[in-house]
């Protein structure tokens, strides 16, 4: 382990000099972070990276001093396609890299099946999007999130369809992602037991644009509610489908829709019938929300996707907790991690003994006057 | 009952589309014995022209008619598309006429991807939203089943376009030369037809053919993006195999029997195979028929005419 951390400053060192205006002595230490970066949902993995970055950008900027060391924050950067084999690949990448801690990656098809290799490997991870409760189900002592869970998610959905909507008959169609389909079954679960009825459960696939014959079949069946587990890119183009249909169900989708992309995207098919819902708060009411739109504005000249401030407060956890266990050693800033306590710009950041963030809220919104707004 | 009508109208929309597509993989096919794999990224280069066109006509020229500015933003994209057809023939695929076959065919993969990176790099990783100039507001000719003038839209102009082919190729002494190119090149060169600029010619025309398809494509669903031409491509391949692959007929009817198939696969598989299975198995529902029709007739649908290809 010593020699690693050897290893680690020797390189930080010629890293060091190489880059610009950085004092010889600052010690280099680097996070990966993962997500998908080209592929249909890149301007999501784009948003992420760049939350994280935003982080170690900051910390860098005030000076962090570890070991009696001043610390250089870098990332490293990788590209997992969405796709899960691509995904192990690139966590091995990282892995073979000596990065002291991961944040990703963003679908929960591709971080699942990764987290295992950073469990063997020792490094910490905490994904800052992937919601599929299997990922903290795994008993990985190293495996974190900063997002709320599908299980709250879907629950939520599920009574919130049934309950505030009032609606009898449901159908539901996912991507067949882990992502998509996890959630959709966790509406499933709850719509049921609040007294819905399913009337539909259809599929479709992360790269489809066409939904035409899915929603023509469920149209017949005539649900009330039809609710999308899936990613903006499907869900814009299927809710211009529905309209196109003469279809007047109120349409529900999870967090993966729930963009200011989605709101391109599905143009002037929205209507006070669209839903979706993110966990955690709306970012204006985040405690930090306001203040990070600003900087994350003012660095990048993007507007915040969705998930940049819990990448962001993914980033800040795991250096917050090197600070408090005084060590970027993994095993060493680990225990520190499982007891972090802070003020994050999502909320108060904390994690449950199997690694879920404490206290993941839920919050749904409707489509009025050109963008998302919360449902009282 | 207007269920299974609008079923088909879904598919025969989708299948227009694919038609259209299908036609440049198996007139390439045809020619040259080459799968021209980043025919689907023509496609997309096609839809992304259009697109920038219209932002900036609707910039220089917001009081224009919507579907004149449609109309340029299509004029505007097919040279470009044909440009970037002849550029691939010539820079890439001419040099290796005479390699194995696998060369050109990794050359188009690898020309795929380029296309598809060369793209994201001047349009972005994040989707467009394709103003829909042509209306998408529903009509009920029969009720109960609802068809958007964009769709109607799509399967005319597939229709004319297709039909325009089809004259070139027979009627024409072009066509003949391309008959005769697909034949046998030696023996067309010896009669005095220049199959270099035939086989240009080909390319040319597949990526003309993309670009229009392109633009439907983005106009029905309002969305343009640098990787959406990769679905709309290996599904529109599939079609040019089910109906005979360098046969233009073939191409055509197995791009509607795709479409067709798909929609009425992901709207019945469930009723027809009492609930074992379902919509996720649509994709796999036209393989299967690709396959049967394959064991059946292993030239596809219409491949019987192999001498008449072009």
């Amino acid at each position: 382990m010593k020699k690693t951390g050897i290893a680690i400053a020797i390189m930080g060192l010629g890293f060091g000099l190489m880059s610009q205006g950085v004092s010889a002595a600052d010690t280099v230490v680097k996070l990966g972070h993962v997500g998908p970066l080209t592929g249909s949902i890149s301007h999501l993995g784009k948003d992420n990276e760049n939350g994280a970055l935003l982080a170690i950008e900051e910390y860098n900027a005030k000076g962090v001093t570890i070991g009696g060391k001043k610390i250089k924050f870098e990332i490293m950067g990788e590209d997992d396609q969405a796709d899960p084999r691509a995904g192990t690949t690139v966590a091995q990448r990282l892995v073979d890299a000596e990065v002291v801690g991961v944040v990703g990656h963003l679908n929960s098809g591709t971080t699942i099946p990764a987290s295992r290799i950073y469990h063997q490997a020792g490094i910490p991870m905490i994904s800052p999007s992937a919601t599929n409760p299997k990922l903290t189900q795994q008993n990985y002592a190293g495996v974190f999130r900063t997002i709320a869970n599908d299980v709250q998610q879907g629950g939520a959905i599920g009574k919130f369809a049934t309950g505030t909507l009032g609606a009898k008959n449901i159908a539901i169609i996912d991507d067949r992602t882990a992502y998509g389909q996890g959630l959709a079954d966790e509406v499933e679960k709850s719509a049921k037991a609040t007294g819905g009825k399913i009337v539909a459960r259809e599929f479709t696939n992360d790269k489809a644009t066409d939904f035409m014959a899915i929603l023509t079949k469920i149209k017949a069946q005539n649900p009330d509610v039809i609710f999308f587990g899936g990613m903006d890119a499907q869900g814009g183009p299927m809710l211009r489908q529905l309209k196109q249909l003469g279809i007047n169900a109120k349409f529900i989708t999870g967090d993966g829709a729930c963009s200011g992309e989605m709101l391109k995207l599905a143009g002037d098919a929205l209507s006070g019938n669209a839903y979706c819902t993110q966990a955690g708060l709306p970012l204006d009411k985040m405690p930090g929300g306001k203040d990070f739109k600003e900087r994350y504005k003012k660095r990048f000249n993007l507007d915040v996707q969705i998930y940049a401030p819990y990448a962001y407060d993914a980033a800040a956890a795991m250096i917050e907790a090197m600070k408090v266990a005084d060590s970027t050693v993994p095993a060493k800033y680990l225990p520190a991690l499982k007891a972090i306590n802070f003020q994050g710009v999502t909320g108060n950041v904390s994690f449950d003994a199997k690694g879920d963030i404490k206290e993941g809220a839920i919050t749904v919104y409707q489509y009025k006057d050109g963008g998302w707004n919360p449902v009282p | 009952m207007e269920t299974l009508l609008q079923q088909i109208v879904n598919g025969l929309v989708v299948g227009s589309v694919y038609a259209l597509v299908a036609l440049g993989y198996t007139m390439v096919y045809g020619i040259l014995g080459l799968i021209n794999f980043a025919h689907g990224e023509v496609v997309m280069i096609g839809a992304l022209t259009a697109l920038q066109t219209l932002l900036i006509l609707m910039g220089v020229a917001p009081e224009m008619a919507p579907l004149l500015k449609l109309a340029i933003a299509v004029l505007v994209a097919m040279p470009v598309c044909m440009l970037l057809g002849f550029l691939m023939e010539r820079l890439a695929y001419r040099r290796l006429r005479g390699a194995p076959r696998l060369a050109p065919l990794i050359t188009a993969i690898g020309m795929s991807f380029l296309l598809q990176t060369l793209a994201m790099i001047i349009w972005g990783r994040n989707y467009h939203t394709f103003p829909q100039l042509i209306s998408t507001a529903p009509m009920q000719p029969i009720p109960g089943v609802f068809v958007t003038p964009v769709q109607v839209a799509i399967v005319i102009v597939s229709a004319l376009v297709m039909a325009g082919l089809i004259l070139l190729v027979t009627k024409t002494r072009l066509g003949r030369a391309m008959r005769a190119t697909a034949e046998n090149h030696r023996v067309a060169a010896l009669m005095g037809v220049d199959t270099n600029a035939i086989i240009a010619l080909t390319f040319v025309i597949g990526a003309g053919l993309a670009a229009v398809a392109g633009v439907m494509f983005a106009s029905n669903y309002g969305i343009a993006h640098y990787a959406m031409g990769f679905m709309p491509g290996l599904k529109a391949f599939t079609a040019a195999v089910l109906g005979g692959i360098g046969n233009l007929g073939g191409a055509m009817l197995g791009g509607i029997v795709l479409g067709l198939v798909e929609a009425i696969g992901a709207g019945y598989i469930e009723t027809m195979t009492f609930g074992f299975l379902n919509s996720s198995y649509q994709d796999i529902f036209a393989f299967v028929i690709l396959g049967i029709v394959l064991i059946f007739r292993p030239t596809g649908l219409l491949g019987e005419r192999v001498s008449d290809r072009a």
